[in-house]
């Protein structure tokens, strides 16, 4: 326990850092922040076209699609925020620096999730965010406080599905140097699938989607709660309530996976 | 005469370069491939659903939405719509003096090393999606050898056009300090109004008649409105007749603004 509060403490003390290094260039930074939160409605407006030419997705309006949107976005982008600089991982495979990781005194997954913090994705959490407010103000919710609890739970359980699929997908970056392209396919593709309801997509993408790479409890199963409508695709209601059991599934997924990923890294370096 | 074609023995020689320094890297044409390929399934379904509503939408029937799909997959990186930032950094390091007192024109050299590179696209990115696709939706191939030799000209017109954009993006770097705002918007607008995102024809009227004002329409829309035979007899040679003008209006204006900022570059020697 004394660890983990030891962990956390660290953490706190290494993002301060960063901010304080990432604010230096204010004006850089408010440029950057605003750019990125016009630019990410771009995906959204995508959305807005589809439903100037049809009324419904599958069974799904507008409104009850930016749901799905703004959940899967801002629980990505909250990932991106946190742990956004994995993207760059391969990189220290192949110029040996991932060595230096491996000597320092705490567990090679925390050095390497809590490598960096940047700020700068405030732009694509205030624009997912928007989106959210947007579909909560125009669907028509019976608000009780289980949906308001599965929403809130929507919201952290998708930010641990994410960092556990990024961390088990880079992976891949300890055998190949090509990790990084491959590894966007799930968590960018992941995220850009978990916008749109999963009954759109065939049976064999929407199984994988949904129980190998559990996107579809980021925000669709979630949202059927939230919505009250029933699953398409003939789950029953308690689907909606196990997205934290399958977030935790994944989390322990990724730290073995990661094990045994490090165990067998042979340095390139000499 | 014999100057001539001393130049394009050159130009064929700059292009075999542009082919050849993909080519080493097989391992990344193979992800970039795999990437691909996920993508076009997420996009494939997304647009199938809209024709459970309606048999046609912007004069796409559902079989035309699924090989627009899978051809634009097959020219993300044939027509490189996002992250050409070559001829930026060679101006933000310096490098770009070597060209400059290289006994060969850069734009010229950059246009068929261009070339070069967009043909081994065409070919190891190009269509591996494409056949994968193809395995799984039937997808409309032209039985014509005139709508081939249509297409063929209408994307080599196409990476002629956004090279020249890419070009002209690039050459902010002589006036910025910082090119990533730049390569943001352009990236942006590429993907939003050449139709990549979601055909043209899909938008509402005042944002197609926006695109059609661009020169972003002849990079992705036009090729595939050939290959799916939306385009046919007097629209087809108009279509081709307006990338050329673009091509041209594009080159020429890149040719001068490399030049403005050429008058106004100052290399720190060493």
């Amino acid at each position: 326990m004394a660890e983990i509060l030891d962990g956390a403490a660290l953490y706190l003390r290494l993002v301060r850092a960063r901010l304080r290094a990432q604010l230096q260039y204010r004006s850089s930074f408010v440029l950057d922040v605003i750019g990125t939160f016009v630019i990410s409605f771009l995906d959204f407006v995508v959305i807005l076209i589809i439903f100037t030419n049809v009324p419904q997705l599958g069974s799904w309006s507008v409104a009850e699609v930016a749901l799905l949107y703004g959940i899967s976005c801002l629980a990505f982008a909250l990932t991106d925020l946190v742990i956004g600089h994995l993207d760059l991982f391969p990189q220290t495979i192949r110029d040996g620096t991932f060595d230096l990781v491996l000597v320092r005194p705490r567990p090679t997954l925390f050095m390497v999730l809590t490598a960096d913090f940047q700020i700068r994705r405030l732009g694509r959490i205030s624009q997912a965010a928007v989106v959210l407010v947007y579909a909560l103000a125009n669907v028509s919710i019976d608000w009780t406080s289980e949906r308001a609890l599965v929403l809130a739970g929507a919201l952290v359980t998708g930010v641990l599905i994410f960092i556990a699929i990024w961390v088990t997908v880079i992976c891949i970056a300890f055998w190949t140097v090509e990790g990084r392209e491959v590894a966007n396919a799930f968590t960018y593709g992941g995220v850009t699938l978990a916008q749109y309801p999963i009954d759109i997509y065939d049976r064999w993408m929407r199984s994988f989607f949904a129980y190998v790479v559990p996107v579809a409890f980021v925000a669709y199963y979630p949202a059927l709660f939230i919505l009250g409508k029933r699953d398409p695709l003939g789950l029953p209601t308690w689907a909606s309530f196990i997205s934290p059991f399958v977030a935790l599934g994944a989390a322990l997924v990724a730290l073995s996976v990661w094990r045994w990923a490090v165990r067998h890294y042979r340095s390139a370096g000499g | 005469m014999s100057d001539f074609l001393a130049s394009l023995r050159l130009d064929l020689e700059h292009a075999r370069r542009g082919y050849r320094r993909y080519e080493v890297y097989p391992a990344a044409t193979i992800a970039g491939v795999f990437v691909n390929t996920v993508f076009g399934f997420l996009r494939a379904y997304v647009l199938l659903a809209l024709y459970a509503h309606r048999p046609v939408i912007g004069g796409y029937d559902a079989t035309a939405a699924v090989t627009y799909t899978w051809l634009t997959q097959g020219m993300i990186m044939t027509v490189f719509t996002w992250g050409w930032r070559e001829l930026a950094l060679r101006i933000r390091m310096g490098d770009i003096a070597t060209d400059l007192v290289r006994p060969v024109d850069p734009l010229r050299a950059g246009l068929a090393m261009d070339l070069g590179r967009a043909l081994y696209h065409a070919i190891f990115r190009g269509i591996p999606p494409f056949l994968i696709g193809a395995t799984v939706f039937s997808l409309i191939l032209p039985s014509s050898p005139l709508v081939w030799l249509a297409f063929l000209t209408s994307v080599v017109l196409a990476v002629t056009i956004s090279f020249a954009i890419r070009w002209l993006y690039n050459t902010s770097s002589f006036w910025l300090l910082d090119d990533r705002g730049v390569m943001i918007i352009a990236g942006t607008a590429i993907s939003i109004f050449s139709g990549f995102m979601i055909p043209v024809s899909f938008f509402p009227e005042w944002l197609a008649f926006i695109a059609h004002l661009t020169p972003f329409p002849s990079i992705i829309q036009v090729p595939v409105d050939i290959f799916v035979g939306r385009l046919t007899g007097p629209d087809l040679l108009l279509a081709l007749a307006t990338q050329l003008g673009w091509a041209v209006v594009l080159l020429l204006a890149a040719r001068s603004v490399f030049a403005l900022g050429v008058r106004r570059l100052v290399v720190q020697g060493g």
